[in-house]
């Protein structure tokens, strides 16, 4: 079997604690949440950290607030939890969505929120074993100087595979992150970056603590999420959308997150907007779903033929507008997700 | 999930209906090695641990074709906590599973042929330890071209993979011909040609393979591997070591599934023999995901061409069938595999002229084996689909098509193959009530399709591996005084049921509780010999032999009991755990008190049993593929939902119909059809064990595209449609208690139904597998533009092939054997004609 490299471990008990440990070891270290991700990594070596610390032992980061202006979601909620916690519904219903899609149950009881918005970019250039990424010399994201995915490309081009991350973007999320110099508050869609090994605009220094909600009221939302099998895989291309219909179901606001096919989730502006002011017709969802499937330029790093990816999107994004009318999209989800239940 | 609802029965009359006069035999029940699975206490290979125990890592060639120039270990054996660096160099003794290709090594000693070829070995203290030492083993490679696919070998005849086989990179060429095809394609009302092309994928067993090896204090080796074939294995290091037979034991552990994956000698195997036997310490190895994937062994992907003669009505003319086969690396079991591809095409469908060319070459990537219906799946495709064109054409129903065409129990087919019971058409019948085929087919709403098929499988092979006149399989029984039956068999669990079939059997002759028999399976000191798991042969051949010895046994007990009431043994029961006499069921004993009775009149009480197939009427070279004691028979009609949008095939609901004989523990036979299922909606869907060849301007990599089980899709459960199972009893006296084999044969009809479905749902026909949303949409596209609606390989590329052995079938006056066999002549002087463009 495969084995971890050796590694110190640390288990802070407060956030004070974990970013001074951080600040000491720097890049070396890396925070240990549900480890569903980094300890298969590791194995691979595709990551090697010297110390890892554990967040496992702070309370502070399990913990939920809600009040009336919003929601204060701590980085270490399991994916389980927030999967079967009926306030994240309503309004929230993308967030339960994702979090319940999210790979196998047994890793769900694991994986955490914050762990999942930081989740390593992927693709099948690099998550492969040590010995397989050696016998294609290695690529640019890890031991290696080319993209093999595109080889005239300077810029690695791994995949976001996030599935919380554009639901939250979609709901207007914020994180907290925090460092031993402060901290400071990001909104989600100015976290992530399109580089495939600079994804994030955390600092190595700065721990994820928690992710900050406005009030969902009034707004519905859904998330859609393309992949082979009806568990374990991670999205190919996922649809997030949230909406905010006045009295008369004429839309008020709207996001659109389009995910997994580029190094960070893509918000859709565009198509965003083309539906404020206006009825959820099929004219209007046709017109979004095209401006929205306009942005992904999927490529041929992750499951499934690239081309057919792109000609899906439209199709991803209709379907989940039609949700939010209030269509019964449940024999769609079926077909495509082998769940028939949008919680 | 799928829901429990299935029904048995029995078509003939007076052949009892399960259970019927049996305690044990056809009724449902836990299997014998049950409570240890679900309780986790099955103690798989990895699950050992000895003390003093070394573990290994192999280094395996990150590169597809190469020589070794140089190899460096010092810098490996200096490292701390490494005990053991062996390479090719100690264990240069071939080796392979077929005798006539003894093309592998268990470590590479000059040449590796695809990434993950075994190059050195390190046996160390910790497993981490041995895997860092791998790092410091220099290798010296000089690299060669590549050969990704059959086309591209045929079009490469240098540098050669292996320097032997029958020409540059063709492994083997097969060319039979039963009849003139030619008369029978002039008899034809209509002739199709199709191409179709089946992707190559891979066992997944849940069970990575794992093997520990020790050296007893006695100076013999022990080993326990996660392998479907001991006696193979045991014979493999007997060769390899230099080691007498009987100085070696194996013992295959129950395996986490097999499906033909653990069916060959591996290096991993040998490679902890010897270095058990030189540190004198036991030496584990647990491979990697990525490492069964490079061991592979799993389907050829096969490109093949079917022309097949019809009359109007249906009548099947004349059959020729083309086969292209992607070999991998290695020999395996590759030859068998090229014969198999064109072997059973006669078992389902009376076709009375036969030709079959089949073309088998190496390329640089894993080597392909047996899967779950060797060699078969790939043409049983090809000739269902193509059947349901010809249905199409004809304008008949494809049920009523088959049922018009099925071939007669008994039969000898025109390439000898010699036909037991065959209800092929209750199949066919059974689940076209079942499924409501009538009202649905050519009728559902768009988008929605049935796809119906059919196939036939070996019970057991009716030869060895290797060539020998003595039994197939062997059974010895001991009886214990405190009424305890052991059973001593080399039968091997793989989780199928091997154990509980032999249990089920000794206990209902027995007159006992499956549970009270004692299992010692799989290893070869301690039990005679079976052949292995495979070819599902063990139901039969080791249950007929379990059969024997049991009778053996009961007869000694009837008669000391007989003596002791004074009744004729004859009039003596077994049943309840007694021996008594059915005129009067009170007089009687206890089974252990029989047992005293037999053992003070005896002495010790043991007996044995053996089976050894009948002689096969196909005498030809090449005829020792295919033959077997008789054949099982599947119908499968699939319900799928086709999105129009999306190309996005769901399988909504799969009936199958299996002539299984008799049920001999209907549970576990069940569990085989829907794990068949299960398996080949993977194959009909998604799995493809595909390769990544990168730009040849910057890298020579040929590399496995994902060798992992995330990346490598097979279904989950939640995937997994309803399955509705009918069996078919009609008990085949070739089989103990009339069983035939359902292992394999429910595996066949899934991928040709799927993609039969898919036509009737859209119109489209996908003639390759996996069918993948996006060649549905593919072929959607060139059905809105007005061309043929289809996706599938458009060619099937020149073959020099031999001239055919010609057989007349039997209808012909053929007596098996072929007027033309001359020693084949190698061409090898007309090389350039023999590599197609």
């Amino acid at each position: 079997m495969m084995r971890l490299p050796l590694f110190a471990f640390r288990a802070p008990e407060t956030v004070a604690e974990a970013v001074r440990i951080l600040d000491g070891e720097g890049p070396k270290a890396m925070p240990l949440a549900g480890g569903t991700d980094l300890l298969p990594n590791m194995k691979r070596r595709q990551q090697v950290p010297k110390t890892l610390m554990s967040l496992g032992h702070i309370q502070e980061l399990h913990h939920v607030e809600w009040s009336d202006s919003g929601s204060r979601l701590g980085a270490c909620l399991t994916l389980s939890q927030i999967a079967a916690d009926p306030r994240f519904r309503n309004g929230m219903t993308a967030l339960a969505q994702a979090a319940s899609f999210v790979a196998t149950p047994q890793i769900r009881n694991m994986a955490t929120l914050g762990g999942n918005l930081c989740l390593d970019t992927r693709c099948n250039y690099y998550d492969q074993n040590y010995e397989w990424r050696k016998s294609i010399g290695f690529c640019l994201k890890k031991d290696g100087d080319i993209c093999w995915v595109a080889p005239g490309s300077r810029k690695c081009l791994a995949v976001s595979s996030s599935d919380t991350a554009p639901a939250l973007m979609a709901l207007g999320a914020r994180v907290r992150l925090v460092s031993r110099a402060g901290e400071r508050e990001v909104p989600l869609t100015e976290l992530y970056q399109n580089d495939g090994i600079h994804y994030s605009k955390r600092q190595p220094n700065e721990l994820l603590t928690e992710v900050l909600l406005d009030s969902c009221d009034g707004w519905k939302s859904t998330y859609w999420k393309l992949r082979r099998r009806g568990s374990f895989d991670f999205p190919v291309l996922s649809v997030a959308a949230a909406l905010l219909l006045s009295s008369k179901d004429i839309v008020r606001e709207a996001r659109i997150v389009v995910g997994s096919v580029a190094c960070r989730p893509l918000l859709a502006a565009e198509a965003a907007r083309s539906l404020v002011g206006g009825p959820l017709d099929e004219e209007s969802i046709a017109k979004a779903a095209t401006l929205a499937a306009r942005m992904a330029k999927p490529l041929d790093n992750t499951d499934f033929d690239m081309t057919w990816r792109k000609r899906v999107t439209a199709e991803f994004v209709t379907y989940a507008l039609r949700e939010l009318r209030g269509d019964d999209m449940r024999p769609e989800r079926l077909l495509l997700t082998r769940h028939s239940s949008s919680l | 999930m799928s829901e429990q609802n299935e029904k048995s029965s029995s078509p003939v009359a007076g052949s009892g209906s399960p259970g019927e006069g049996f305690r044990v035999i056809g009724v449902p029940r836990r299997r014998v090695d049950g409570r240890a699975k679900v309780t986790g206490q099955t103690r798989f290979a990895d699950d050992i641990c000895l003390p003093r125990m070394a573990h290994c890592k192999l280094l395996r060639s990150p590169h597809p074709h190469a020589r070794i120039r140089r190899m460096d270990v010092s810098r490996a054996l200096a490292h701390p906590g490494v005990y053991l660096v062996l390479t090719g160099k100690d264990l240069p003794v071939q080796y392979g599973i077929l005798p006539v290709s003894q093309d592998e090594q268990a470590l590479c000693l000059d040449h590796v042929r695809h990434v993950g070829d075994p190059v050195a070995a390190v046996v160390a203290r910790e497993e981490l330890t041995a895997f860092e030492a791998l790092d410091l083993i220099d290798v010296d490679y000089e690299i060669l071209p590549t050969i990704c696919d059959p086309e591209e070998a045929l079009a490469t005849p240098e540098p050669r993979i292996h320097e032997y086989g029958e020409e540059g990179n063709i492994h083997k060429l097969v060319a039979l011909e039963f009849g003139d095809v030619e008369q029978g394609f002039a008899e034809a009302d209509e002739i199709f040609e199709d191409t179709f092309f089946y992707q190559g994928n891979t066992h997944l067993p849940i069970e990575q393979h794992a093997s520990v090896a020790i050296k007893d204090p006695d100076g013999k080796l022990t080993i326990w591997s996660s392998t479907q074939t001991p006696h193979y294995l045991h014979r493999a290091l007997a060769k390899v070591l230099a080691m007498p037979p009987a100085h070696i034991r194996v013992v295959a552990t129950p395996n986490g599934g097999g499906f033909g994956g653990k069916s060959d000698p591996f290096h991993h195997e040998i490679v902890v023999a010897k270095a058990a036997l030189l540190l004198d310490r036991p030496v584990k190895i647990c491979l990697t995901r990525e490492e069964v994937f490079y061991c592979h062994r799993g389907r050829h992907p096969v490109l093949m061409k079917f022309k097949t003669g019809v009359k109007k009505d249906g009548t099947i003319t004349g059959l020729h069938l083309r086969t292209l086969i992607d070999g991998g690396a290695y020999g395996s079991y590759g030859v068998a595999s090229t014969y198999y591809a064109g072997a059973l095409q006669t078992t389902t469908y009376h076709i009375p002229r036969y030709r079959y060319e089949g073309c088998r070459t190496f390329t640089n990537k894993p080597p392909c084996g047996p899967k779950r219906g060797h060699g078969t799946p790939q043409p049983r495709f090809g000739q269902e689909v193509q059947l349901d064109k010809i249905a199409e054409r004809l304008r008949i129903d494809p049920a009523d098509l088959r049922l018009r065409i099925v071939e007669t129990p008994n039969t000898v087919t025109a390439n000898f193959l010699s036909l037991g019971t065959v209800n092929l058409g209750e199949c066919i019948r059974r689940v076209v009530e079942a499924s409501d085929w009538k009202t649905k087919f050519r009728k559902l709403p768009e988008g929605r399709g049935v796809g119906m098929a059919c196939s036939a499988y070996l019970t057991g092979a009716g030869l060895p591996i290797y060539w020998n006149k003595m039994p197939h399989s062997g059974v010895q029984l001991k009886f214990d005084r405190g009424g305890g039956v052991s059973v001593f068999c080399g039968a091997t669990e793989i989780g199928q049921g091997s154990d509980d079939v032999l249990a089920g059997i000794v206990a209902e002759v027995l007159g006992i509780d499956p549970f009270d028999v004692r299992l010692f399976t799989g290893d070869t000191d301690l039990g005679p010999v079976d052949l292995g798991s495979y070819s599902s042969r063990v139901t039969l051949m080791a249950g007929n032999a379990a059969l024997q010895a049991a009778e053996r046994g009961k007869a000694l007990l009837a008669e000391a009991v007989a003596l002791k009431f004074e009744v004729p043994k004859e009039r003596l029961r077994f049943a309840g755990k007694r021996v008594f006499d059915s005129a009067a069921p009170d007089e009687g004993v206890s089974f252990a008190e029989a047992i005293c009775l037999a053992e003070a009149r005896f002495g010790t009480i043991g007996t044995v049993g053996s089976y050894t197939p009948p002689k096969s009427p196909a005498l030809y070279k090449g005829g020792g593929v295919g033959p077997s004691p008789t054949y099982s028979y599947s119908a499968a009609v699939v319900e799928v939902e086709v999105n129009p949008l999306t190309g996005w095939v769901h399988v909504r609901k799969v009936w199958m119909a299996h002539d299984i004989g008799r049920a001999l523990n209907p549970t576990l036979v069940r569990g085989q059809v829907e794990g068949s299922v299960y398996m080949g909606l993977g194959e009909a869907l998604m799995e493809e064990q595909e390769f990544r060849r990168l730009p040849k301007r910057l890298s020579h990599a040929l590399v496995h595209k994902f060798p992992s089980m995330l990346e490598y899709k097979s279904p989950t459960s939640l995937d997994m449609p309803e399955v509705l199972t009918e069996l078919i009893e009609d008990p085949d006296p070739r089989g103990p208690f009339g069983a035939k084999e359902v292992g394999q044969g429910p595996l066949l009809p899934i991928m040709p139904a799927v993609a039969n479905a898919v036509y009737d749902a859209v119109g489209v026909r996908i003639d390759e597998v996996p069918i993948t949303p996006e060649k549905v949409m593919k072929a959607l596209a060139e059905k809105r533009a007005g061309r043929e609606p289809r996706f599938g390989p458009d060619h099937f590329p020149q073959v020099h092939w031999p001239e055919a052995l010609r057989v007349p079938p039997p209808w012909e006056g053929g007596d098996g054997n072929a007027v033309n066999e001359v020693q084949r002549e190698k061409p090898r002087a007309a090389k350039e004609k023999v590599l197609a463009p």
